[in-house]
Formats: C-alpha cells, structure tokens, sequence
C-alpha cells in the first residue's frame, strides 16, 4: 500500500464570517480506505470534504491529497481536482447536455481525450452502473437514483484516484437509495479510495473501513464502524445514534 | 331575480356602453377626410415597392446590426460584471449605468454630431454608422444586465460539478455556463430585439440619403412629398408586420420555457 495518505488533513480551521464551522481538525484517509462521516446537520462534515477538492476555501490548516499541498499558490487545482471524483447531494448533471456527453465532457476539456476514446470510458462507466440504455437521454427524463448513478459515472470517468461523497442518498427517494448504495459497494470492492459524508448508518457498517463521528465542528470520536456504532465511547456519539438507529 | 340573469343584465350593459362608444365616433367622423388623408390608394401606389425593398429591409438590417454588436458587447460588459477585479465590475457598473440613463437619441446625435466636431474624425458609414454605433452602445448596456441575470441564474451546483471535473474557467463558462444562461435570457433578449426594431426610427435624425432611409424617415419624407398621411399609415402597417409576430414569438418561448422548468 501506498505510504503517502490519500488525504491528509492537519489543524484545518474554516469560519464564515465570524462562525468557526471547523475548528482545528486532523483526519486522514490511506489509499483503497473506505471512510465514512456522520454527525448532525451543522457538525461541518460536508464543509470538510468540500475542503478536500477546494470548493470551500480553509481558512486555515494544511490539506495533502496524495502528498501535495492543494492551498500552495503553486499547485495546479484543476489538475488535482481531475483525480479526485466528486459525487454531490444535488447531483448536478448538466442540463443541457445528453447523458453520453455528460460524461464525456471535462474528458475531452481536462484530460484532453479524443472524442472515441472518451466515448469508450464513458460507455464502459454506463455499463457499470447499469444504465446503458439511458446514454442519449438527458438528466430531466431520469429518476433521481439514476442521476445520481450517472453522477457517480461520470466522475469515474476521469479515471479517478478518490472519491467523495457529499450525502448522495439524502435527496433520493428512499425506494432508490439501494440502488445507488449497491454502486458505491461495488465501487470499495473494487479499491476504490472513498470519502462518504452520510447518513446511512447500515452502510458505513457494511463497506466502511473507519467512521468518523463529527459534531460542532470537531471530530468527537473515531475508529472502527462496528467498534463506533455498537459502543460508542463519547456522550455526544451515544446521544446522536440513539436518535438515527 | 336569478344570479345568471344578473350576470347577463351587467354584460349587456356593458356592451352597450361600448357599442354607444363606437356609434358616437363613427357618426362624429368625418369619413372621407380620414380615407382622403389616411388611406389614399394613389399614394400607397406610388410608395410601392420601395416602401419594402429600402424601407423594411434598410429597417431589419439596421436593427440587425444593432442587436449583434450590442449583445456581443453587453457580453462582454456581463463578464466584466462578474469579474474577481473590483475595477472591472465598477467600468461596467458605470458603462451601464451611464448608457441606461440617457435617452437613446441623445446618444445617436452626440455620435453623429458631437464625436465628429470633438476628434475630427466621422464614424464609417456616415450619420448611418454613427447612429448604428450609438444604439450599439445604448442596447449593449440594456443586454448586459439581462445576461448578467442570466449567468447568475444558473445553479452554483454547476459550476461546482465543472470544478470538481477540474474545468477551467473557461471551459465551464464556454460549456456549462453559457448554454444555460442562453436558454434563460432568449426571451427577454428577444424583447430587446423588438424594442430595437422601433428604436431604429430614431436613427433619421442624422439625416438620410433616400438610399438609406429606413421606415419611418420614409414615412416622413412621403408625408412631405404628398402632402398627405397615408405614407405614416403604411408604414404602421410594414411595423406592426415585422414587430407583432417577434412579440408573439416572446409570448411562445416564454410559455415553452416555463413548461420546461416544470
């Protein structure tokens, strides 16, 4: 396995305005962990893994993806953020664009891919997540699980290193969370390096290697899923699963 | 008495009131005055077909050429708009500010008249190009607000999936941002395209040759040579043949658009 964490975040702190969302957090994820991130709404949990790729700017603190720091005026965001798959909420398919092209895209404007190449990833991506047969259609004709299948397809596409997860079942219909969960499964059976912010308590338990329980701003408690979810340590974890379980 | 027999009492008065509106005109007029001045078939003869082949078309081509300059320049304004740099946002803050506050023929004649005296130097094109420029730059500062409004309409949660694929500024506002925008602002742009169509009439101020005139200069000048109305008339008519079905079309990708939103 590799030395170098694929995420490495030291003492981050991030406040809008005068509101401190993190204060001072160290978390890691290795290469092929699974890691997933619980707390209550306004714990920060999506602000840090939005942190992770940069959307949110840390106010301060050092973030490593792989080893290179993304917040030096040196590094090449765009580069970095091509290797790191991003899933959101919202899933955020564009529009105006068919489910192919969708995926093709930020291949042919970032990776600089031929149109039959990107064609081909974009292709074998749909068929991993069941959704050949949508490829000409356009994100407003899909369910939202399919969207978000597509989402996850697309991001694969760029032949990612990570993934994060910013709450991909919470906006979905709960008879389609399964499917969408049964993607990300075969995702981590595969390796793949994930960072799944959720409230999906049966999966952090099934496919996560760590959780992290997260509450104003700090990371209250850490570990094993099953050692967390079953034997909590902390007052506040014990006081937040007995409202989700 | 029953609610719908009040209901058809109430209707019929108003009818009546309208239909006594109209008699009372129609009797006051004085009808073959009106055909004599407004409607005379000698005149409309002889305004054919130049009425069309310069008239409508020099009308369309002037708009034409106002509506491309002034919606590539309101882009251009738009992105300074929403520019990181404080100074670029205040140029176009002040660029539309200025513009929106004056009258458009105010601006045409400064362009024809004033720009010439001041550098020495005349727009190409003449008093037709000065007039074009300055409705370039009137309509421009219009447009800039609409497809500010527009790129801002587009969720935040685009961007941020073009970010998250590592898309570039540029590319997420050539292929994410932009196409979406596009769609939003069609039809408040194509308002503006018809607020131009008759925004032209103000170009004749310059002064014409016949070659040049556009609708209502022509309107004008068969007013004077016939010594009657009926040119102003059809010139109405040539308008309100070219602006209705525009506005019309508005109407359509209005009621397309928001059953798309559904």
């Amino acid at each position: 396995m590799n030395a170098v964490p694929a995420i490495q975040v030291e003492q981050l702190h991030k406040y809008y305005g005068q509101n401190e969302v993190l204060k001072g957090i160290d978390f890691r994820v290795d290469a092929g962990q699974v890691v997933c991130v619980i707390g209550p709404s306004g714990s920060g949990k999506s602000t840090l893994l939005r942190c992770v790729n940069r959307l949110e700017e840390p106010t301060s603190g050092r973030i490593l993806v792989e080893g290179i720091d993304i917040c030096d005026p040196e590094t090449d965001l765009n580069a970095v953020r091509s290797r790191i798959g991003m899933v959101f909420q919202q899933f955020n398919l564009f529009p105006h664009m068919s489910v192919l092209r969708n995926l093709c895209i930020a291949q042919q404007r970032v990776k600089g891919r031929g149109k039959d190449e990107a064609v081909e990833i974009a292709r074998r991506n749909l068929a991993k997540v069941g959704l050949s047969e949508k490829e000409d259609a356009y994100p407003a004709h899909l369910s939202g699980g399919q969207q978000q299948r597509v989402a996850i397809a697309r991001a694969l596409s760029m032949d990612p290193d990570m993934m994060l997860f910013d709450e991909p079942t919470s906006a979905l219909d709960p008879e389609l969370v399964g499917d969408v969960l049964a993607t990300m499964k075969e995702l981590a059976s595969e390796g793949m390096t994930m960072m799944v912010v959720t409230h999906e308590m049966g999966f952090a338990r099934e496919v996560g290697d760590k959780l992290v329980f997260m509450d104003g701003g700090v990371i209250v408690e850490e570990g094993d899923p099953r050692e967390v979810l079953g034997n909590p340590h902390h007052e506040r974890t014990q006081s937040f699963l007995s409202k989700v379980l | 008495m029953k609610r719908s027999t009040r209901r058809h009492l109430r209707d019929g008065g108003l009818y009546a009131v309208l239909l006594v509106v109209v008699v009372t005109i129609g009797l006051s007029a004085d009808w073959h005055a009106i055909r004599v001045n407004f409607f005379d078939s000698d005149t409309i003869k002889a305004l054919w077909p130049d009425i069309v082949t310069i008239a409508a078309v020099n009308t369309i081509k002037y708009t034409v050429l106002s509506f491309a300059g002034g919606l590539a320049l309101a882009l251009v304004l738009a992105l300074m708009k929403l520019s990181p740099l404080r100074l670029y946002r205040w140029l176009a803050t002040a660029y539309i500010e200025f513009f929106r506050g004056l009258p458009a023929l105010v601006v045409i004649l400064l362009m024809a008249f004033g720009v010439p005296l001041a550098f020495q130097w005349t727009p190409p094109g003449g008093n037709v190009g000065a007039g074009i420029i300055a409705l370039i730059m009137v309509s421009s500062a219009y447009m800039a607000e609409t497809l500010r409004a527009g790129i801002q309409a587009v969720p935040k949660g685009q961007t941020e999936a073009a970010a998250s694929l590592g898309m570039g500024s540029f590319w997420t506002l050539v292929s994410i941002t932009l196409p979406q925008a596009i769609r939003i602002v069609i039809p408040p742009l194509t308002n503006e395209f018809v607020l131009l169509i008759k925004d032209t009439s103000l170009l004749s101020v310059g002064g014409f040759l016949f070659s040049q005139q556009e609708l209502t200069s022509f309107g004008q000048s068969g007013l004077t040579s016939y010594a009657n109305a009926t040119p102003l008339i059809a010139v109405a008519v040539v308008y309100l043949v070219i602006a209705v079905p525009s506005t019309r079309l508005v109407a359509y990708l209005e009621s397309r658009q928001q059953k798309a939103a559904r």
